[in-house]
């Protein structure tokens, strides 16, 4: 992917104008609120938390960073049980035994002529190492993230999923870019990491957690700013139907639906209808494919006998 | 500028966005890096740094907007620019010793308001902590802001012979109404920005020790902000029994299973497996009493029953008062008010009969309890004589994982005339007064804890 700087564009991060540019160059369309949260997290060197209801491009929107920034993205996918082994590091206890079981019998010959068992306890201390070292260690993308010297976009996902202990365990990460690891030392970032925090609010967070964050709410955006999405992320869409089916949208939102359409359900319904080679809203067109747009089978019937008169309203 | 912000947060604080201090230096960095040029920029620097949660937010913005609104002060009639023309030289030299009259009558505004924030903090007219204050406080901002001298040099001015300081005079004269009144806007606004937030907090802490089974039950002003309330606490205890479900316990090693998976590499134990300890999903039964003997609190424990459904995922809801019938469906479908009104349509307000419900309750729906589930019982016991049927009431307490009863009278009351909830306690793991919301907060915070599985 072409980033922005390796086509000599000006610096995205000069300003919060030039990042609002810069993402738009790589297909996320910022709001003035979102990039300004992305400029402070860069500058104050802070992780952003990143709340709003699902599919409004939180995720997505730390995707962008790293394509806009030619960073790599590390991606951790949060879920219950998430525990430090498989979030930080592991020891590679198959290549240890592995490694033992062929040694053997070169440590058996190296302690043979230890004249007793102090003298081949010493000999063994100076080996044992070998066992907890660099080559054994598994990294898990917490330190995987640490140890990117040019720096790189962490994404923590859902980390309302994780639970308390495993939050507990991400200050120290989020606050110092460092970890403790207890064979090897302190591990600590050279370039701090841009770490990005989704939630999707299945619990509430931790207020330490917050507080070592940045917080973004991405809100349902605008009609205005949803066409001008639309228009990004499907490309050789007709301007008339993308108003339609965002007005359609926006009206549906003001509606009191289970699960209101956000972001991700009006892109996913613009490809649908293109596919389907759709230039104008239809009320059967809307009918047949509703079901990309509203995922509750309450919703549908619901909205399905006033779809003329919702699309009338507007 | 340090200052201005300092009292931001402070406004912020009285909107109760909460506010660290380490949160207030990151937000001091964040200013240092955006600068005060752009407003919208400034005001999303500080947005992203001091608010987080979406109602914070929401609350920031408000604050935001009054805090550093720009027209505070509108130039006051008298000036150079208004009817009456020019002022004199010799109008200036009057005014000589006033820097307050002196702006007025240039029209300075922004000196006028220069006066003004200098006199406030003077006054320390953002101590403001009740409404009764204003009057005061607005007096005391005028007086520093130095209307004395004015009214000096009006009186100067009168005394002149000939009138010749009549068009002074009553040019300062109107000035000096004009400036009243702001100055009472401007104590009013620091009170909506310091102290509306206190008056909210008052409100609560009285809402919270109401009795609401009290006559008339809650005043409808303080019912939204009871559901608000009980809302809250039905997501604290929601919050606790979504905790996770499968632990793994460290350092505990399962050698049978590591056993017969080292079976594929000879007997050499490769992949080395822990004991996982498994947590049960939990799930509530709630059954509510909306008998008439309940009437007034009926409200009040359907509010706590309606917001319980709506945070807990795994929730059986029953109210019952002669016959018993299952509310989930009421309560699912209908907003909070609608879905209320519903449930003491069908079946409020009748004849209790404890035992009737109850056995209601063992034919249909007694499977719904095993041994994962938290029963809770909302209601006073009583039972108009007829048989309590504490055999059903003993089947619930063996099957369930705790029986909770939650009881809006108070313990001196239980047993007299046709309570029996004594009888009904014997079965109960917990048995508590809940009248109040303060209660309830107790109950949830003290009592539950100790029955919700970890």
């Amino acid at each position: 992917m072409t980033t922005a700087r390796a086509t000599g564009a000006a610096d995205p991060l000069a300003s919060v104008d030039a990042l609002i540019e810069g993402l738009g160059g790589v297909g996320y369309i910022a709001s003035r609120r979102i990039a300004t949260a992305l400029y402070m997290a860069v500058n104050l060197q802070k992780p952003i938390l990143v709340e709003g209801s699902a599919g409004v491009g939180k995720t997505e929107l730390a995707l962008s960073t790293s394509a806009l920034l030619g960073l790599p993205l590390i991606r951790m996918q949060c879920y219950e049980g998430l525990d430090e082994s498989k979030a930080l590091y592991e020891w590679k206890y198959g290549k240890q035994l592995l490694y033992t079981q062929i040694l053997k019998d070169r440590m058996g010959e190296a302690l043979a002529d230890a004249p007793d068992m102090d003298a081949a306890m010493v000999r063994l201390h100076g080996m044992g190492d070998l066992f907890f070292s660099e080559p054994f260690l598994e990294p898990r993308p917490l330190m995987k993230a640490l140890r990117e010297d040019d720096g790189c976009v962490l994404l923590i996902d859902e980390v309302d999923k994780s639970d308390e202990a495993f939050e507990a365990f991400l200050l120290e990460v989020l606050s110092a870019y460092q970890v403790s690891v207890p064979e090897l030392g302190v591990i600590k970032a050279k370039t701090p990491p841009l770490v990005f925090l989704t939630s999707n609010n299945v619990r509430d967070l931790g207020d330490a957690l917050k507080r070592r964050c940045l917080h973004l709410h991405i809100p349902l955006p605008e009609a205005s700013l949803e066409e001008r999405i639309v228009a990004t992320r499907v490309p050789g869409i007709e301007a008339g139907l993308t108003k339609e089916l965002v007005a359609f949208v926006q009206t549906l939102r003001t509606l009191d639906l289970r699960k209101p359409p956000s972001i991700s359900e009006t892109v996913d319904w613009a490809r649908a209808l293109i596919l389907l080679h759709a230039d104008s809203l239809s009320p059967d067109m809307v009918r047949d494919t509703l079901n990309v747009i509203l995922k509750f089978e309450q919703d549908i019937e619901a909205i399905e006998p006033q779809i003329s008169e919702l699309m009338h309203r507007r | 500028m340090q200052h201005t912000l300092e009292q931001f947060f402070r406004a912020l604080r009285a909107a109760d966005v909460r506010i660290s201090p380490a949160e207030a230096i990151d937000a001091s960095r964040a200013v240092l890096v955006t600068g005060y040029g752009d407003r919208e920029l400034f005001k999303d620097a500080l947005c992203v740094t001091l608010a987080k949660t979406a109602d914070e937010v929401e609350r920031f913005e408000g604050v935001f907007e009054t805090f550093f609104s720009r027209d505070l002060v509108t130039l006051p009639p008298g000036g150079k620019d208004s009817e009456q023309g020019e002022p004199s030289e010799q109008d200036m030299a009057q005014a000589e010793g006033s820097p307050l009259a002196q702006a007025v009558l240039q029209g300075d505004a922004t000196a006028i308001q220069q006066v003004m924030e200098a006199a406030a903090a003077r006054a320390n007219v953002a101590d403001i902590r009740l409404t009764t204050q204003r009057s005061r406080l607005t007096r005391r901002l005028l007086e520093e802001m130095g209307l004395e001298e004015i009214e000096r040099i009006i009186a100067n001015a009168r005394r002149m012979p000939d009138g010749q300081g009549e068009g002074l005079a009553n040019r300062l004269d109107e000035a000096r109404r004009s400036l009243f009144e702001q100055a009472q806007t401007y104590v009013a606004r620091q009170h909506d920005l310091y102290a509306a937030g206190s008056a909210r907090e008052l409100r609560e802490e009285r809402l919270l020790r109401k009795q609401l089974n009290a006559d008339g039950g809650v005043d409808p002003v303080d019912y939204v902000l009871m559901q608000a309330m009980v809302k809250k606490m039905a997501k604290r205890l929601a919050a606790k029994y979504s905790r996770r479900r499968r632990t793994a316990r460290k350092g505990h090693l399962d050698v049978r299973k590591t056993l017969r998976r080292s079976m594929g590499y000879g007997g050499v134990p490769f992949e080395i497996l822990w004991k996982v300890k498994k947590v049960d999903k939990p799930s509530i039964v709630a059954i509510c009493d909306v008998s008439k003997s309940v009437a007034a609190s009926a409200q009040f424990l359907l509010t706590f029953l309606y917001s319980l459904n709506e945070v807990v995922e795994r929730m059986e809801a029953f109210a019952f008062s002669g016959r018993m019938i299952s509310v989930n469906d009421i309560l699912d479908d209908h907003g909070v008010d609608t879905a209320i009104l519903k449930v003491l349509q069908q079946i409020g307000f009748q004849q209790t009969d404890y035992g009737r419900s109850l056995q209601d309750f063992a034919e249909q729906h007694l499977d719904k309890i095993d041994r994962r589930t938290t029963v809770i019982f909302l209601g006073d016991g009583r039972s108009n004589f007829a048989d309590p049927r504490l055999d059903i009431m003993r089947q619930i307490h063996d099957r369930a994982r705790a029986v909770i009863w939650l009881n809006p009278e108070p313990e001196s009351y239980w047993s007299q005339g046709d309570s029996v909830m004594h009888r009904y306690a014997r079965f109960c793991h917990v048995a508590k007064q809940c009248g109040n919301l303060e209660q309830l907060e107790r109950i949830i915070e003290d009592v539950l804890r100790s029955y919700v599985p970890h």
